[in-house]
């Protein structure tokens, strides 16, 4: 187990890891990569039951990245946990490349699921939940979801699908950073109460701040205690987040940062990673 | 030579709708959290209060377009084409073609020169999804002019349409002066008997550079431009198989479903000649940049340049 300052030097580098490599793509999702990089580190590092010397044992616990555009960061985590090696991510994207530009289960190791079409990964999620039911195997499956991506029809289908199945060892973890393509969630869709709609629909559901670890632990274990109904975590987060220019701005949900800009991030999170591994 | 515009087509399809909705009140338009990526954001700006975000949610803006439609609106509802000729595919089937309902659909950041997102964002099908609809009209224009008259073209048109729009900034090759949009019309851009060369969208372009590099070695090609894939023009497709023997299809789709298979259909039947397909040989594309890939899956004028030489050599 990792303690939450080791923690915070993981996402930190895998940030810098997701910069990297949309750098290198000229292209990609950095804002939502940056939102959920704290979750994924902790879901890797503290939570999931999983080896990468053995990316497919059934057994395992799954993750499906149902915003599957957020890849980097999850590239850079799935890296640092040693499914594969750093210097892939300065391919991402590139013809003949591994990391493609949304997950491909069949040729990244760690990889549990193909994705990048939101509303699907959530249900592809289900399926797993479901076999393992049926194979009475205790393996947890968990799904991250934006918050935008909340507004497919499928995501309820899936939550309906869930809960009527009693699927308790499934957790749908919604990035809520507030923002999608044409604005902010509120002024396109208007999600809220999202809290009210998953208890609506069955699910026992955890309100967090997604860069708290602490709060993320929390979440997770009572997650983990819950009988006879899914779970859902809603983590309030800053899209962007670890790169000034980048944080809350909606402009930076799916583009590259040109050279200067790359500088600046880089410096940044270099800065970041030096401060925390000091305080080890 | 007429000006070269370089621009992607979607921007060309948000510049048209712009002009058409000046003067036809009952356009609406639809988007699905990608306005900026379609271009409808054009019209958006423009006419904030005829334009509606419904958010990531393609079946349920489709679903809403045949109700407009139906209330005697002229909706065009656009997305990526892979959520929009895909994920909404049945809800376009059942509510939008099979009622007949005066509904445009557009495709945007279609094919493998989508480029970087890789295999779930480069739409390979959806000229055969729409294609097999009835009474649907599928229109996949080549370039700025073309796309901005096909799109008057689209919304004049009575009954349901589908527009096929890139994401890739290409260069113009038709004269706006006398160039010419007839719906259902081919249009041959380079005359000769040795081979036909049938091209439709981004690449056209390509193929005119081929078959003009071509002309130096001796090889009269016939190039058509089919920029309405459905309904054909069978004359023009059957003229070129009677006066060239052979022909070449050049598509940045699949090699099943789309361009070819609509050529197939009717030389199969009226004049059955040998076809030759150029475009995706039925696989997943990958994640890349355009030109790249394009090149990789044999859609740029040298591989095109190739298969023409091949073919007319092999006769
Ligand atoms: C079905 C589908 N429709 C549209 C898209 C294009 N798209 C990619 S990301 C995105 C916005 C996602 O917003 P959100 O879910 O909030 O993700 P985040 O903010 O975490 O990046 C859209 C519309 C897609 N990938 N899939
Ligand atoms: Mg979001």
């Amino acid at each position: 187990m990792a303690d939450n300052a080791q923690l915070r030097l993981l996402a930190a580098k895998a940030r810098l890891g997701a910069i990297i490599g949309t750098y290198h793509a000229k292209s990609g999702h950095p804002g939502g990569s940056l939102s959920a990089a704290d979750v994924f580190t902790y879901l890797y590092f503290n939570e999931m039951n999983v080896n990468p010397e053995n990316p497919d044992d059934e057994n395992r616990d799954r993750f499906v990245l149902s915003k599957g555009h957020c890849c980097p960061s999850l590239y850079a985590v799935l890296a640092l946990k040693g499914f594969f090696d750093w210097d892939e991510l300065k391919v991402l994207r590139h013809v003949g490349a591994m990391l493609q530009g949304h997950p491909d289960m069949k040729n990244t190791p760690g990889i549990d699921m193909s994705t990048g079409s939101l509303g699907q990964g959530v249900s592809a999620a289900c399926g797993m939940a479901l076999a393992g039911k049926l194979d009475q195997k205790d393996y947890r499956v968990y799904t991250v979801l934006g918050d935008g991506e909340c507004e497919e029809g499928e995501v309820w289908e899936a939550a309906m699908f869930a809960a009527h199945h009693n699927l308790d060892n499934i957790v749908f973890i919604v990035d809520q950073n507030g923002l999608q393509i044409d604005g902010t969630v509120e002024e396109v869709a208007g999600l809220e109460p999202l809290d009210k709609k998953f208890e609506a629909f069955g699910f026992e559901v955890a309100k967090i701040d997604g860069h708290n670890f602490d709060e993320i632990a929390e979440a997770f274990n009572k997650a983990r205690e819950t009988k006879g109904v899914p779970f859902a975590i809603l983590m309030q987060t800053t899209k962007g987040k670890g790169v000034s220019f980048m944080e809350d701005q909606v402009g930076w949900h799916g583009k590259a940062c040109n050279d200067d800009e790359y500088k600046v991030a880089v410096k940044e999170l270099e800065d970041e990673i030096a401060r925390l591994e000091a305080e080890l | 030579m007429a000006e070269v515009v370089c621009k992607p087509t979607r921007e060309s399809f948000g510049i048209a709708l712009c002009e058409m909705a000046k003067t036809n009140k009952d356009i609406v338009v639809l988007d699905a959290d990608l306005a900026a990526a379609t271009k409808t954001s054009i019209f958006q700006k423009e006419f904030p209060e005829r334009f509606f975000d419904c958010g990531i949610a393609e079946a349920n803006m489709v679903g809403t377009a045949a109700g407009l439609a139906a209330a005697g609106k002229i909706p065009v509802a656009a997305s990526f084409a892979m959520f929009s000729a895909g994920r909404a595919y049945e809800q376009i089937r059942n509510s939008v073609a099979y009622p007949e309902l005066n509904v445009k659909i557009a495709g945007s950041h279609a094919g493998i020169s989508t480029g970087e997102d890789g295999a779930t964002h480069q739409c390979l099908e959806d000229i055969a999804l729409m294609r097999t609809l009835p009474g649907m009209v599928v229109l996949n224009p080549a370039d700025h002019f073309e796309m901005m008259e096909a799109t008057k073209a689209a919304i004049n048109h009575v009954g349901p349409v589908y527009i096929r729009l890139g994401r890739l900034a290409i260069d113009s090759f038709n004269d706006p002066d006398t160039y010419k949009f007839e719906l259902g019309k081919g249009i041959t851009l380079h005359e000769g008997n040795d081979i036909a060369v049938i091209a439709s969208g981004l690449v056209v372009n390509e193929a005119r550079k081929a078959v003009n590099a071509l002309e130096s070695e001796g090889i009269n090609a016939r190039l058509i431009n089919i920029h309405t894939i459905k309904p054909i023009d069978r004359e023009i497709v059957i003229k070129a198989a009677k006066e060239c023997g052979q022909i070449i299809t050049v598509e940045e789709h699949n090699i099943i479903g789309g361009l070819a298979d609509a050529v197939c259909e009717v030389t199969s039947s009226e004049c059955p000649v040998k076809v030759t397909r150029v475009g995706v040989q039925d696989r997943f594309g990958y994640s890349g940049p355009a030109w790249e890939l394009l090149e990789k899956f044999g859609l740029t004028e040298n591989n095109i340049g190739k298969v023409i030489r091949e073919v007319v050599n092999n006769k």
